[in-house]
């Protein structure tokens, strides 16, 4: 029976707002949180089942989910196609996927859509595993990372929602190459990633000189700090490397690979980084959208971490957010590391400057660029030789064509044809498709992304 | 025999049960002002020449303790509130003496900070100089580790009267509403206390010595004794009694939803094979969110007495009331007044129900009968949207493992149970739009005081391990255990049972009346530098909502004489 009338409309349980609430987010914030306790890389392996167990607790312990306008939405899966749109899958999808992967990146799609659909004003997805290693060609998992999670959100919010310039800011500790790879001839796609400098960490990639393909040189914009970097060093770096280059670049939409293993308690890395830097960090760059990559210092780091960025995303104080025994001058950098990375700064944005200058060198008179490379799969332990060649275009970003073949025996041949392709490049992947189906390759790939069609035949 | 009573706005259902089913049913106007005198002209009726020995049980369920709150018409209370790092605690501010002060649990319980003992002393002393008597006491993680509530505790006790901590209200996280329920707690206690005490010794006075129990928001029943510890639990029991009454009609092993369909709004509510689902994480009451375990309802605005306007060629039905159909001399056209000019209506007035349908239908452009059927279709489809809205919430949850997300239970209603005063005028259109069953619930006028009459008593219990610090404990049940590195699920899992047996009987239950589940059961192996260190576990037990008789004896029982 209805109980007496009250003065609140609202009092009941399951009503709606419209009552009077302590805390509400500045920005309309959604969250993907999908922890996947049930699944490992191994026992003890980093990308274990309790790695979010404690981010959890603190999200939940700190009522994050109560805050009016935050809302947590549950993760959508991704579909082959999604993935066919951004990889070639050796042998296929199923082959290098879990069902934890479909998850992970659709947790990111779902935030993605979340926005676009201006649900919300922004989003976090709190997924593992991560993504940012994987790249264009998958024979396997390298560095935890089997698909590239936010590049098939960004090809799903291009294909479904027409947007078109992204930027990605890529705040892991580990340069994010999967994600340079797979943007590496887009000009419409800006790739910063800040991370420890390729000397002393996995990958070992990700140096000042690497700045794009012959179509999109510049669009790749890679900042290697120096092991013990902090708060200063990595704020610096993103008010005078990452915001200059991004106000220029003018994207309609931002996203940031929010790896938090720059922590001072990150059990694989050498960063001085802290909860209240990341929130700091988040604020400054105003990212739409962040996708969860790294960060294994699970009790210590990212309870805290997260629960910052989140306050930092939604527009909320987090001035108090701090670690058990956070002491800042314990981790501060030294005057070194901080003359280092000013000068650092000033090379990063000469390379940007002189972007034009660059694109003209690497292309000369050519019609078609080549690199070959040998990518190291560790996680999965596989060994790939790979000929990439792009079609020098000032038309589109042009067409891709990769000759990979796998220690494991598989001779692949991947044909990209991009999203705003020109009709010469069109015809040249084409004929390289059709030429290839006849040659011996194990199998071929053909990524129409003006038709957001995949094929593939096997011998 | 059993007394189930439920404290309506406008009346107070009561039902008395006995082995033969319903003996006795009545209604008593409820008098907002004196709750005592209508609960005890209700008691008093209801057992009118029958002896007192036969009854053994007597099921209350009030607005007192949700009125009180909502009114702002609760005693000051003070609260200490403990939070370290994080989110400022100013934010989760109850009201006026409330004193944030130092120290710093962390999620796996571990002390980060100690209690700053002068700060609690200066907020005593601050409390007593403003003659606060009752005090709540509430840390960051102290469902992880009460150590520094408990030390609070001890610090001010002997200033105060009664002290509510934190870690035994809920075994829950969620720091600000455990602040909320805390204070909640805290600030209805002496409204409660002094209020059921009164009921008991009147009822004494007239030889009515009956075990009194009290309904709670999920649906089940905790005896007067225990509830002095837990008043806040009393909150909002109102949808619950209502969607006990209907259980023992609903089909086994399928979805079912229970649409309580009152004047001012209706409340709906879902079933899971004769379970009613709950909020996940506690019920809402104004402003303040709570870990007061409770039913998921959904209340919106529409009912039989529904206000209809016109608003250029859209009708509109709801969300106001502005007084009765016009039928009963109400001063608006309402859906009741629509079932008059359908000719479905009895004791009122059709013909001052057909002058304002007939407005509605001028506005309209067409006749009062289809202006009549037109109302009817509409409340029936808002309700119904609705009712799938809250179906689609709960199937769209965040879960949190691969397995769930896979293979997660999707609720799909094919059944609707419909009580409240105008539900049967609205069934069988309801079936008709819906095309579900609707069954009308039987003694739908009185459901609400049988569901609370035969609800069971409900609790759970939440207990975590940690094998490297060696520890199981449920600081809810005042349970800490050493344990050693072969502690496991299995065994959590037993020991929770153990508690939740214990704490069902101190509270009101009985040992023939056990229906107990888990309800969340994991384990992790903790990792430090590629060694496992231990395993961390977590178990939740609970003895779900139910009746305390087997469901469809209940059914026939309820049917006989019908």
């Amino acid at each position: 029976m209805k109980q007496a009338p009250l003065p609140l409309p609202d009092c009941r349980a399951g009503a709606g707002a419209g009552v009077e609430i302590m805390l509400t987010a500045k920005y309309k914030t959604g969250l993907v949180f999908f922890p996947a306790f049930d699944w490992a890389i191994s026992p003890t392996h980093p990308e274990r089942e309790e790695r979010l167990l404690y981010t959890q607790d603190q999200v939940i312990e700190e009522g994050l989910f109560d805050i009016e306008g935050i809302t947590e939405f549950k993760p959508d899966l991704v579909t082959p196609q999604d993935i066919e749109r951004v990889h070639f899958c050796v042998p296929d999808v199923w082959g290098v996927t879990t069902e934890s992967h479909l998850i992970s990146a659709g947790g990111a799609k779902t935030i993605g859509m979340a926005v676009l659909e201006e649900k919300i004003e922004k989003g976090f997805a709190l997924v593992r595993p991560p993504g940012h290693h994987a790249m264009r060609m998958v024979h396997g998992a390298r560095g935890f990372c089997n698909i590239n999670i936010e590049a098939i959100m960004i090809e799903f919010l291009r294909a479904e929602y027409g947007i078109d310039r992204v930027a990605i800011v890529d705040t892991d500790c580990h340069h994010g190459d999967g994600t340079q790879d797979i943007y590496w001839h887009d000009p419409d796609t800006l790739f910063i990633s800040i991370h420890q400098d390729g000397r002393t960490l996995y990958p070992g990639s990700g140096f000042i000189n690497e700045t794009g393909g012959p179509n999109a040189s510049g669009t790749t914009v890679n900042i290697p700090l120096p092991p013990m970097t902090s708060e200063e060093g990595f704020i610096h770096a993103i008010k005078h490397m990452v915001l200059p280059i991004l106000d220029e670049f003018e994207p309609d939409i931002v996203i940031n690979s929010a790896g938090q293993d720059n922590h001072y308690t990150d059990p694989i890395t050498h960063m001085n980084f802290s909860a209240q830097g990341y929130a700091e960090l988040t604020n400054l760059l105003r990212a739409d959208i962040a996708v969860l990559e790294g960060g294994y210092s699970i009790e210590g780091a990212l309870p805290y971490v997260n629960v910052g960025i989140i306050l930092a995303m939604a527009g909320l104080d987090y001035s108090r957010v701090r670690e058990p025994r956070y002491d800042p001058d314990r981790i501060r950098q030294t005057p070194d590391i901080t003359a280092y990375i000013e000068k650092l700064g000033k090379k990063v944005l000469e390379f940007w400057g002189q972007r034009e200058k660059i694109k003209s060198q690497l292309r000369g008179t050519k019609e078609f660029v080549e690199r070959t490379r040998n990518i190291f799969y560790d996680t999965d332990n596989i060994i790939e030789k790979q000929k990439e060649t792009i079609r020098v275009c000032d038309d589109c970003a042009g067409a891709i064509r990769m000759d990979s073949s796998a220690d494991r025996g598989a001779h692949i041949l991947g044909l990209h044809v991009p999203i705003k392709a020109c009709r010469k490049c069109k015809e040249v992947a084409r004929q390289w498709y059709e030429s290839g189906r006849k040659d011996a390759f194990d199998m071929v790939f053909l990524q129409d992304r003006t038709e957001d069609k995949y094929e593939r035949s096997e011998r | 025999m059993i007394i189930g009573l439920d404290v309506g706005g406008t009346h107070t259902d009561v039902a008395l049960l006995g082995d033969e089913g319903l003996v006795r049913e009545i209604k008593v106007p409820t008098d907002p002002s004196d709750l005592f005198h209508t609960i005890l002209t209700g008691l008093e009726k209801i057992t009118e020449g029958i002896s007192p020995g036969e009854i053994h049980r007597a099921v209350l369920s009030t607005t007192l303790t949700t009125n009180a709150i909502v009114q702002g018409k609760t005693p000051p209370v003070g609260m200490i509130v403990s939070g370290g790092p994080g989110i400022d605690p100013e934010h989760f501010r109850t009201n006026e003496h409330y004193f944030p002060v130092s120290g710093s649990i962390d999620h796996r319980g571990r002390e980060v900070e100690p209690v700053d003992a002068d700060e609690v002393r200066n907020a005593a002393v601050t409390l007593q100089k403003q003659g606060i008597r009752n005090v709540g006491i509430v840390g960051k993680f102290s469902s992880r580790n009460p150590d520094h509530e408990l030390k609070i505790h001890d610090m001010i006790s002997t200033s105060f009267g009664k002290m509510f901590m934190g870690h035994q209200i809920s075994g829950n996280l969620n720091f600000p509403r455990r602040i909320a329920t805390t204070y909640l707690n805290a600030t209805v206690h002496s409204i409660h206390k002094n209020f059921f005490e009164a009921v008991k010794r009147s009822l004494e006075e007239k030889g009515l010595s009956v075990p009194i129990h009290i309904l709670k928001a999920d649906g089940g029943t905790m005896s007067f004794d225990s509830s002095i510890d837990f008043p806040g639990q009393s909150i909002l029991s109102g949808p619950a009694a209502s969607v006990m009454g209907a259980i023992a009609f609903a089909p086994d092993g399928e979805d079912c939803l229970v649409l309580d369909i009152g004047g001012t709004t209706t409340d709906i509510a879902l079933l899971i094979n004769r379970v009613p689902v709950l909020e996940p994480m506690g019920i809402r009451l104004g402003k303040y969110k709570t870990l007061i375990r409770s039913l998921k309802t959904r209340s919106i605005g529409i009912g039989g007495d529904s206000l209809i306007r016109v608003k250029g060629r859209e009708l509109e039905i709801g969300p106001d009331r502005m007084g009765p159909a016009m039928a009963y001399g109400g001063p608006s056209p309402t859906p009741t007044d629509a079932f008059f000019v359908l000719g479905k209506g009895k004791e009122g007035d059709k013909a001052r129900s057909l002058q304002g349908i007939a407005s509605v239908a001028a506005a309209l452009d067409m006749t009062p009968e289809a202006a009549a059927t037109k109302i009817l279709d509409q409340t029936c489809q808002n309700i119904l949207a609705e009712a799938q809205e809250m179906t689609d919430r709960i199937n769209s949850k965040p879960v949190y493992t691969v397995h769930e997300l896979q293979e997660g239970y999707q609720v799909r209603p094919k059944t609707i149970l419909v009580l409240g005063g105008p539900a049967p005028h609205f069934a069988r259109r309801l079936e008709e739009l819906s095309g579900m069953r609707v069954g009308v619930v039987p003694r739908w006028h009185v459901a609400n005081a049988i569901g609370a009459a035969l609800a069971r008593t409900t609790c759970e219990v939440t207990l975590f391990a940690d094998t490297q610090q060696e520890i199981a404990a449920s600081p809810e049940e005042n349970f800490r255990e050493m344990v050693d590195r072969h502690f496991s699920k299995e065994k959590a899992v037993k020991k929770a049972y153990e508690l939740l047996r214990k704490k069902v009987l101190q509270t009101g239950g009985s040992t023939d009346d056990l229906d107990m589940e888990i309800t969340e059961a994991l384990e992790f192996n903790m990792v430090q530098g590629f060694h496992t260190t231990g395993r961390n576990i977590r178990v939740k037990v609970q003895v779900k909502p139910g009746l305390i008789y087997e469901t469809d004896a209940v059914a026939e029982k309820l049917l006989a004489g019908i």
